[in-house]
């Protein structure tokens, strides 16, 4: 309907074009994976001449290298988890009651996207150690609650304020206690404002690398510093480089794919 | 009409809990450092104002400064214009409206250092596709010799990176106006032009506030991309300040100035996000 009242028929062109160039790098990197490093630096090809596997199975059988994806994938969950969690009441505070500070607090818990994460590394570094939580996935997922439990207030308020409080004081007179009118009837209405702030939260604790790296060493160490240790190591491995780069993204992929209904839909309801 | 109620405090308890873990122990740790001098050993001697004025005077401060500024003001340009044009563009329901948001998404989800992995062989003029095709069309393109070409590059690795987030935002706000709107401007015979300016624009107004401060923010927190695309290079020419504030804090283990540079440059963002928020939120009912 809209295309048809602006009378552009061409006006897909647009996105298109877009997603063809952000296609691009990712398609030369897909390429790379399945080519042998010596073609990487031999040849150059569109298309990978001899095609391999072997990167692929360099990684798969390789604990050092999997187990970098399951360290990234336990602390991610673990994250969104607590990031969610907590700030769903939080959310409910600012977005229902007026208190003491509640506009500077909202303020504050913002500003804490702002500090330059390259500094504060060492001082994580210190604190976790300090409790003994160094090089465990816990230390990860409570560091990177720093950016994502603002976002997710931030995210789920708007989200909130956009349900009329009609439905808070309707069940309150029906005699619903407030934990159980919380969880039986708020948290449905805003599921897709959860849908969102979790592929945010999701999205941000996965591809975070400076504290995540700064905060393991061999237990809990993510993907993305496997990667960067074994590059500088044995030389460039680019091949196999390419092929760890190339499945960061698959938890990415399901992710969205899994909410892409919600995000459409989720983004529409919340004021954002 | 909010109801005043301080028990609303024990609701946000946990946030501010788990947030001031967080952020107020390693700032205080900071705050410390900036003031202090170190030889190794634990050994710490208190130097008061001595690194922010050595800082503030620095005319290495400044110059990385300026790089960042003007390389977050070029992104600002191009995104925030370029995310909206997209946002307009994209079918508004539908299967191909999944699709492009599930394809616009990808970006956001790569993890930083593979985002700079990526872009560096996809422009390296020797293997890189970028690089061999720029190279063929006789272009002279080398981002790791040239300053130009290296600004180029890291722009276009940034736009490509974090352009999404602006389209997703503003497809958000574009979505949440009603069909009644359009219809009225359509019997008025609005042309394409006013109904932007004035039915889509002033709907965008909120999300454009939160996409502006998010990609300040983060712009200026830069560091992952950039180390592994360029290094900062070449000589100091794509150095940003994140970059400049570990290579002073890590490599060089001056503490003292890292840490006061760094105060000093989260009191800048805070400022020109304060400003800004406060001038996009007036006389807006909070």
């Amino acid at each position: 309907m809209m295309a048809s009242r602006h009378g552009t028929g061409f006006k897909w062109i647009v996105p298109f074009l877009y997603i063809v160039f952000l296609m691009l790098p990712i398609y030369w990197l897909l390429n790379m994976s399945f080519k042998t490093t010596n073609e990487i630096l031999g040849t150059f090809s569109l298309f990978p001449q001899e095609f391999t596997l072997d990167n692929y199975k360099a990684i798969f059988t390789d604990p050092t290298w999997y187990n970098g994806y399951i360290n990234s994938l336990i602390y991610v969950c673990v994250n969104t988890l607590i990031s969610v969690t907590v700030a769903l009441p939080a959310a409910y505070a600012f977005s229902r009651y007026r208190f003491l500070g509640d506009k500077h607090l909202f303020f504050w818990l913002l500003t804490n996207r702002m500090a330059p994460a390259a500094v504060f590394a060492l001082p994580f570094f210190q604190l976790y150690s300090a409790l003994n939580l160094f090089d465990t996935h816990i230390a990860v997922a409570l560091a990177h609650c720093l950016f994502n439990i603002p976002l997710a207030v931030w995210i789920l308020e708007g989200f909130m304020s956009g349900v009329p409080k009609e439905l808070d004081e309707t069940a309150y007179i029906d005699g619903y206690p407030f934990w159980k009118f919380f969880l039986k009837i708020f948290l449905p209405t805003i599921a897709a404002g959860i849908g969102v702030a979790a592929f945010f939260c999701f999205m941000f604790s996965w591809v975070e690398l400076l504290l995540a790296k700064t905060l393991t060493s061999v237990d809990a160490k993510p993907i993305a510093a496997v990667m960067t240790r074994t590059a500088s190591s044995s030389g460039y491995e680019l091949g196999l480089l390419a092929a760890a780069g190339t499945l960061t993204m698959i938890p990415g992929a399901i992710v969205i794919f899994f909410v892409r209904n919600y995000i459409a839909k989720g983004f529409a309801l919340g004021r954002v | 009409m909010k109801t005043r109620n301080q028990k609303a405090w024990f609701l946000v308890a946990p946030v501010v809990l788990l947030v001031a873990f967080n952020a107020v122990i390693p700032l205080m740790t900071v705050v410390n450092y900036s003031v202090q001098e170190t030889f190794g050993d634990n050994l710490f001697f208190f130097e008061g104002m001595k690194w922010f004025e050595e800082v503030l005077s620095s005319e290495r401060f400044h110059d990385s400064l300026i790089r960042q500024l003007k390389f977050t003001f070029i992104i600002l340009a191009i995104q925030v214009p370029l995310g909206v044009a997209i946002a307009l563009a994209m079918p508004r329901k539908g299967f191909w409206a999944s699709v492009c948001l599930v394809l616009m998404a990808m970006p956001l989800l790569i993890p930083w250092n593979v985002v700079g992995a990526m872009w560096n062989i996809f422009a390296l003029p020797d293997i890189g596709l970028l690089g061999k095709t720029l190279n063929a069309m006789g272009i002279d393109y080398n981002f790791t010799r040239q300053p130009f070409a290296a600004w180029a590059t890291l722009i276009a690795m940034d736009v490509w990176h974090w352009t999404s987030l602006v389209v997703l935002l503003s497809y958000a706000g574009l979505s949440s106006i009603p069909d009644a709107y359009y219809q009225a401007a359509r019997i008025d015979g609005a042309s394409a032009w006013a109904v932007f300016r004035y039915i889509q624009l002033p709907k965008l107004k909120h999300v454009l506030t939160i996409a502006v401060l998010l990609r300040f923010m983060d712009s200026f927190n830069i560091y992952t991309e950039p180390f592994v695309l360029t290094g900062g290079g070449p000589g100091n020419t794509t150095t940003l300040l994140s970059l400049d504030l570990v290579k002073i804090a890590l490599g060089q283990f001056d503490l003292g100035p890292a840490a006061a540079m760094s105060l000093v440059y989260f009191l800048i963002i805070l400022l020109f996000s304060w400003i800004f928020y406060t001038v996009m939120t007036r006389g807006e009912d909070k």
